[in-house]
């Protein structure tokens, strides 16, 4: 028999259309990781080792049990895509700066594989799988998760020995916990730090979530990017700003009380990081505006009746569940009429 | 160039690359020495060949003739000898008969070819001449012309305006773009002839905004035609989509399976008005088109008037031949033509464009699929308001029905959805499989290849 010649260089046959824009996962994922850049810089600022711990070991964790799930159930190895990445770093973002090395590793293995490889890997997830990690390790270890401490900064600034921090952190309550305890006691309003401190960031908080100008900024460069909608945090932080507000005017708060509520606990990482999220989020220009107002509406109604002091965890795990009932029920009309039959 | 540009919701910003053959102008490829013409190169019913192996034929001589009302004449695009009938593979995928004609390069011209008087000229004879010449949609689709032109049926909205399609959203095509440039009295007249034969009022030359050139020699050129105006489009795919079109241009939306003549609209490619003007005006039939050569893998790219059944071989040879190894072959444009395994296709009527890419060209390249990672990217791009990743679903799901359910059927498969997909998913093959399976009610339509 003759011996097989080696083949000419092929041409590759392919489906239409055979050009491709430069969107990819990978790169959307790089982007997301760069527009959280100036929130990790905040945070490092802030809370100093316990942040870069946290991050750390979320991170490496998270791509570490994506790794091990993938193998045992044998599927292709996706760690490069970058995704576990993220949703190891935006788990530690809405972690607390003491949270400990073992529990921010038990927190990253909730998060990939409860939340994402038990579905079927990136896609296929019905929550935000950081917030699912979240959620979880606050019903699990509920002590170390509100335990907040005071910004390394403040410390200076309060003439608390620097050398204190990392062995005995100072602690401290959020903004969000001193707001509940004024709703029912209002001299406790005065507790509250000031607008500006707020908006900075220099107050107790988790690891990623207090400096808002760092995630408004990262918000941006992503929506430029055209990687996420701008109508859903705008939508998102428009509604809980008009029902925080209407509900203070009803009950004689503080004029600012809507904007501590903006500026405070996990909204704007929430609006911008979290409900955003691909997967979980619907598809419909229609549908996210109704996905927003829900989130909006959600968030409000924990925060203000709720025993919790935080609402922007559970209102995205809920809405999430919501998701695929509005993308079923919103469909666009198309051109030329075809969705009136 | 007019402020106010027209164009539509949707689709995606696909980088031209036209800069290879833009300004290169229009060259003649010399006519091979065998043609291959297919029977079948016309939505509608093949042509019957009425020629036989031996025959002599000349140039422009009828050798196929329509095979109904929805179907068209194939001429000669040589002079020479029959060589034979043959079944040949088409850059589609289906197989057509075709004539194999050898050249004994005279280009000895038909005896019936005798150039008209203005005063033969009548809307009956411009639509019986559409057909007899083998005008058909010369940008991609080949939809017999004359069909459009028919009478409208009983009661039906009477045309009312033409619009000429100088859009050529295809990365890498020109030939459009040369057309205007080069042919641009033949386009007007033209659309003349398809004023008249229809009786609309109003003719409307469509142009993208990235070819100011084509624009303001057009413009000049109007100027004095009362009725003729030339709308300038934003430079978006798929500007160039009839439907679309219309829309970008008259503001009337064509209903869910409807036609363009149901809001009274008529829409030809330029190329096609070049054609008929030529078939009306000096009754010359349609046998050679320009196709734009164009790719990394083309030494000379350039604009050819090729004659019909030309192979690849022959028009890539006239463009100076190839430049490295080819590792992929499309036959038309970049987002809707079709990938083809090698060169030994004809030129059909169709064909705009034939490009080449080398084998480390990024085009040559597989990138596997991923899942979908639902980021809404296909439905912001659909230019048909539909949900492309919805579509898929269903479509992998084997559910027909459901895939009816969201107008599975309304797609123009235009490739918006999956060139912007970051997932690399093919929803446009997914689509058009899912539309096999639905005409075909579950059996994959005429397709022997589409087992699940």
């Amino acid at each position: 028999m003759e011996p097989i010649k080696e083949p000419k260089p092929l041409v590759l046959l392919s489906s239409s259309p055979h050009m491709h824009s430069s969107n990819s996962i990978e790169g959307a994922m790089r982007d997301v990781i760069l527009a959280l850049v100036p929130a990790i810089i905040a945070a490092i600022y802030y809370f100093r080792v316990g942040a870069v711990m946290v991050m750390v070991s979320c991170v490496v964790s998270a791509v570490f049990f994506e790794f091990l799930a993938e193998k045992v159930m044998k599927k292709p190895v996706t760690i490069k895509d970058g995704s576990a990445a993220v949703t190891g770093l935006l788990l530690a973002m809405c972690l607390p700066p003491t949270f400990t090395v073992g529990l921010s590793i038990v927190g990253a293995m909730f998060a990939i594989v409860l939340g994402k490889m038990i579905f079927g890997g990136l896609g296929c997830n019905i929550f935000n799988p950081a917030h699912l990690g979240r959620a979880i390790c606050l019903s699990s270890f509920p002590q170390q998760m509100t335990t907040w401490v005071i910004p390394a900064t403040a410390i200076a600034a309060k003439g608390v020995d620097a050398t204190t921090f990392a062995t005995d952190a100072v602690s401290t309550a959020t903004p969000l916990s001193i707001m509940k305890m004024a709703m029912q006691t209002p001299e406790a309003f005065k507790q509250l730090p000031s607008i500006m401190d707020m908006f900075m960031g220099n107050i107790g908080g988790s690891i990623g979530e207090t400096c808002v100008p760092a995630l408004i900024i990262g918000g941006i460069y992503l929506i430029y990017k055209g990687h996420i909608d701008w109508r859903i945090p705008v939508f998102y932080l428009a509604t809980v700003t008009v029902i925080t507000g209407i509900y203070g005017t009803i009950m004689g708060y503080p004029s600012l009380f809507p904007l501590y509520h903006l500026f405070g606990g996990g909204l704007m990482i929430g609006a911008f990081f979290m409900a955003t999220d691909w997967v979980t989020s619907p598809i419909t220009n229609k549908g996210r505006i109704i996905y927003a107002i829900g989130l909006g509406l959600l968030t409000s109604l924990i925060r203000l009746r709720g025993s919790y002091a935080e609402g922007v965890c559970y209102s995205i795990l809920m809405m999430n569940m919501c998701t695929p009932m509005i993308d079923r029920f919103v469909r666009k009309v198309s051109f030329g009429g075809g969705a009136k039959k | 160039m007019s402020a106010q540009e027209c164009t539509f919701v949707g689709g995606a910003h696909v980088p031209p690359s036209k800069s290879l053959t833009d300004k290169v102008a229009i060259e003649r490829c010399p006519a091979p020495a065998m043609v291959y013409i297919p029977m079948s190169m016309h939505i509608g019913k093949p042509a019957k060949a009425i020629v036989k192996p031996g025959d002599k034929v000349t140039l422009g001589q009828v050798i196929g003739e329509a095979g109904g009302f929805v179907s068209s004449a194939v001429h000669a695009s040589v002079s020479g000898t029959v060589v034979g009938i043959q079944k040949r593979y088409m850059p589609m995928g289906m197989i057509s008969d075709c004539v194999v004609i050898k050249n004994d390069g005279l280009d000895t011209l038909c005896a019936d070819i005798k150039p008209r008087t203005e005063a033969e000229i009548t809307p009956e004879l411009i639509r019986s001449e559409l057909q007899a010449k083998g005008i058909v949609g010369m940008g991609g689709a080949t939809f017999p012309t004359h069909v459009k032109y028919a009478p409208p049926k009983e009661g039906a909205r009477p045309i009312d305006t033409i619009v000429l399609n100088g859009i050529e959203c295809e990365p890498y095509v020109t030939c459009d773009h040369r057309t205007l440039l080069e042919s641009t009295d033949d386009i007007i007249q033209g659309l003349k002839y398809f004023l008249l034969a229809s009786g609309a009022k109003k003719g409307i030359i469509a142009i993208e905004s990235n070819k100011p050139d084509a624009i303001a020699l057009m413009e000049k050129k109007v100027a004095n035609e009362a009725n003729i105006e030339v709308a300038v489009c934003a430079e978006k795919y798929p500007q160039g989509s009839e439907k679309h079109l219309i829309y970008a241009t008259t503001g009337r939306t064509v209903p869910d399976r409807g036609l363009p003549g149901d809001v009274g609209v008529v829409v030809d490619n330029v190329g096609t008005a070049v054609a008929a003007c030529k078939a009306i005006r000096d009754n010359i039939p349609l046998y050679e088109r320009v196709v734009t050569c164009s790719g990394d893998g083309v030494t000379k790219p350039g604009n050819y008037i090729t004659r019909i059944g030309t192979l690849y071989s022959d028009l890539l040879a006239c463009a100076g031949g190839a430049k490295g190894d080819p590792g992929k072959i499309v036959s038309g444009g970049m987002m809707m033509g079709f990938a083809v395994n090698s060169l030994d296709y004809p030129v059909i009527k169709g064909t705009g464009a034939v490009l080449i890419f080398n084998q480390d060209s990024p085009f040559s390249k597989h990138v596997p699929e991923h899942n979908c990672v639902r980021c809404g990217h296909c439905v912001e791009a659909c230019p048909m308001g539909l949900e492309p990743t919805v579509i898929v679903d269903y479509i992998k799901k084997q559910d027909w029905d459901g895939a009816e359910s969201v107008f599975c059927h309304a797609c123009v498969e235009c490739g918006s959805c999956a060139f912007s997909c970051p997932a690399h998913i093919p929803l446009v093959q997914y689509i058009r499989m899912g539309k096999q399976f639905i005409g075909g009610k579950g059996n994959g339509g005429h397709n022997p290849f589409y087992k699940l």
